[in-house]
């Protein structure tokens, strides 16, 4: 089937999508050649086939999937597009892989702009192209109006693991160090900045980034003393480190006064009651390091962009509680426990 | 950031200590001090930075009643759901409420993932903008709070008044907080169960912006007892503790403003007027924890009723019965400390509430749950 058959061009600039571009009809061919085949440009995907095929090589490969349903779609710093490259490379990051190949699958309401979907669009092609892997499968559903928010994008993503990498959860041992690549809050305080009714003027832009070099120069630096990394997403810091704990039976002992949050960040969440420890990061990982590959993969990580303002923060402890504690800027110390539920603002 | 610039001021670990030292140079061994800290604030404050490790051993702090969700009967949290049920209502909610279980364990979270129009807000303005894009509907606004929240309420229905707003009106579960200390200290019952005599208040922070100093006064007066107004910050508290010291110690009974870089005697002016052009006191108001406690709670004038939603929808008052086995109520009497509830940790988690103390961010249960678990579980293991 080819474009030039079409007789109208997709109206970018003012169209909307209907119920058609997602029909399995020649709107919805347009759509995909027209709109997501152009931001995403690639030889896979210029052979319009129901899948892509590639070659692979001995070794072990990862697999994760994600579904990105964030409100409000655009943020400062970035995108609902962008957002899903970069967390669904980060997720196959965390593993020390080098990731190679995403799908995705939008599932678009009737209505939404096309302008604003070639944004989003465009934003995703730009992050794959620059962190040098590819959109190689994909899926348009529209649904109708009131049945999705927008727009939800799912991604999956494949990676190749280097020979004798094993990064799990349940590797951390007692006596390891915390590294934390850099200041909490960012992404959460973005986001919530732009939400309808809490707005509020920050100078604040979400870290949303690849993280995958990051990853990939520290276990270079580190090797095999890199036993964890994980991207503290939805549920912060706070969650990434409870769940390690569960996962390599210990505990965490941090410290409050070694852990990056930016004045900003700071202020928002005294004023709306939040933690930074409790709120999401798109462009930070945390690493649970051998105590003596610490010093070398801090030092990795500070020589990287993405990594200027790392810490060591803590260290994982013994505790049948598996409890994660922070020793407080005023001294004292406290647990720090998983978010309960949603974050919601307290009344007074 | 401008902000937050007055706040790491008042963590300082250095100054703390000071006080710290000073509260033990000046507690007598001979006797023991109990001060209430009536918000859940304070007691927040206090297992967040772990301030009782600061005080000397014969200094005890009290958790009060202070936490307006808390000591909301699991009643109104039905009288709501049953709100939110009627197909033409959008029920307006501050954050902390969703949580909060009703008699039935239900929370408005629930209600709202089985189809009730629920909207989470952060400001009385989100109920009013809510109003104005959706006319036709009927657009409640779950009031809860002390005499902090009041005012922005008040404010609000004399918008609706102004723009003519016929579709918005307010559930009103204003409380006051003069009442609930007054209640403490005049009953007995209330006062002794579990057999704890109190020593001193630190009385209230933002509710006395608003209500100043001065509505302490005839208390502190008549039961004999030093009440010491203070800011939320750890070296509000500390500070507090020490004034409440020197007062015990010099046998006197003051109010005194600890937090004198917010409040005043009189307080906000502006902000108890518009209140008493809309609210009017309510005969009796039921707290989980003091129960009928009379001319505590706030209603709409007369002049105001159209806003009122419980006149506009006709419900009625319930009374339900708490779990039994929740020890809720005789933690806001600080009669019994969370980790003294059979439920607490167990069965009552902030993911599984069976009372409101474990979800609002102001509960004594949630402030033990959140910050001090590891401390009580030393503690229990060394007794």
């Amino acid at each position: 089937m080819s474009v030039k058959a079409y007789q109208r061009k997709l109206d970018v600039e003012n169209g909307r999508v209907e119920l058609s571009h997602g029909a399995g009809g020649r709107a919805m061919a347009q759509l995909i050649s027209g709109l997501f085949h152009q931001a995403f440009g690639n030889e896979w995907l210029a052979g319009s086939n129901d899948q892509s095929a590639f070659d692979v090589t001995a070794g072990r490969m990862v697999m994760t999937t994600d579904g990105y349903v964030i409100s409000p779609l655009f943020f400062p710093g970035g995108n609902i597009g962008s957002l899903a490259v970069h967390g669904t490379i980060n997720d196959i990051a965390m593993s020390g892989a080098r990731p190679l190949y995403l799908s995705a699958s939008f599932i678009i309401e009737e209505g939404f702009r096309f302008s604003d979907l070639k944004t989003i669009a465009e934003s995703m092609g730009a992050a794959a192209c620059a962190a040098g892997v590819y959109i190689i499968a994909g899926d348009t559903k529209v649904v109708e109006r009131g049945k999705a928010d927008g727009l939800f994008i799912s991604m999956t993503g494949i990676g190749l693991v280097a020979d004798g990498l094993d990064l799990s959860a349940d590797k951390a041992k007692v006596g390891d160090r915390v590294l934390l690549s850099g200041s909490l809050g960012d992404h959460g305080v973005a986001i919530m900045s732009k939400r309808q009714n809490v707005a509020f003027q920050t100078e604040i832009v979400s870290d949303s980034a690849a993280l995958h070099s990051l990853a990939a120069a520290m276990v270079a630096a580190g090797g095999g003393g890199i036993r964890v990394m994980r991207d503290p997403t939805r549920g912060g810091l706070a969650a990434a480190l409870n769940e390690i704990a569960l996962q390599s039976e210990l505990g965490f002992h941090l410290q409050e006064s070694m852990i990056p949050v930016k004045p900003a960040v700071a202020a928002t969440c005294e004023l709306l009651g939040l933690e930074p420890i409790h709120v999401a990061n798109e462009g930070k990982l945390v690493a649970i390091v051998a105590p003596d590959s610490a010093d070398a993969v801090l030092a990795a990580m500070k020589a990287h962009p993405l990594g200027s303002n790392a810490a060591d923060i803590g260290e994982a402890v013994a505790d049948d509680h598996k409890f994660v504690q922070m020793t407080t800027d005023f001294g004292g110390r406290r647990i720090v426990d998983w978010l309960w539920g949603e974050q919601l603002p307290r009344i007074c | 950031m401008p902000i937050v610039k007055y706040s790491s001021e008042f963590r300082d670990k250095t100054i703390a200590q000071g006080l710290a030292r000073a509260i033990d140079a000046e507690v007598s061994s001979q006797r023991a001090y109990r001060f209430v800290e009536f918000c859940g604030g304070h007691t927040h404050a206090i297992s967040r930075y772990g301030l009782e490790d600061l005080l000397p051993a014969n200094v005890r702090m009290i958790h009060g009643p202070g936490c307006p969700v808390c000591v909301l009967p699991a009643s109104r949290i039905d009288m709501a759901i049953r709100l939110a049920e009627r197909p033409e209502v959008i029920l307006c909610v501050y954050g902390d409420l969703m949580r909060a279980p009703g008699s039935q364990g239900q929370s408005l979270l629930l209600a709202k993932a089985l189809g009730a129009h629920i909207r989470m807000v952060y400001s009385t303005l989100d109920a009013i903008r809510l109003a104005e894009q959706t006319p036709g509907r009927e657009v409640v606004f779950f009031a809860i709070g002390f005499e902090t929240t009041t005012p922005p309420t008040a404010v609000m229905i004399r918008i609706a008044e102004h723009k003519r707003l016929e579709g918005l009106s307010v559930f009103c579960n204003h409380v006051l907080t003069p009442s609930a200390m007054h209640r403490i200290l005049e009953n007995p019952k209330i006062r002794n169960t579990g057999g704890v005599p109190i020593d001193g208040f630190i009385g209230p922070a933002h509710v006395s912006t608003i209500v100043g100093t001065q509505p302490y006064e005839p208390m502190a007066e008549q039961f004999e007892k030093p009440i010491v107004v203070a800011g939320f910050e750890p070296l509000d508290v500390l500070q507090a503790v020490l004034m409440l010291v020197r007062q015990v110690n010099q046998n006197r009974h003051e109010v005194e403003n600890q937090y004198s870089r917010a409040v005043t005697r009189e307080g906000n002016r502006r902000a108890k007027e518009e209140v008493s052009q809309v609210f009017e006191l309510r005969e009796q108001f039921e707290w989980r924890g003091l129960g009928l406690v009379p001319n505590s709670g706030l209603k709409l004038k007369q002049s105001y009723a159209k806003f009122d939603a419980e006149t506009r929808f006709a419900i009625h008052d319930l009374r339900v019965a708490d779990n039994p086995a929740c020890e809720c109520c005789a933690i806001l009497r600080g009669a019994k400390r969370p980790i003294d509830c059979k439920l607490f940790g167990n069965i009552c988690t902030p993911e599984t509430p069976i009372g409101a103390c474990m979800v609002s961010s102001e509960g004594a249960c949630a402030a033990y749950w959140t910050y001090r678990r590891v401390r009580d579980e030393q503690a229990r293991q060394t007794s």
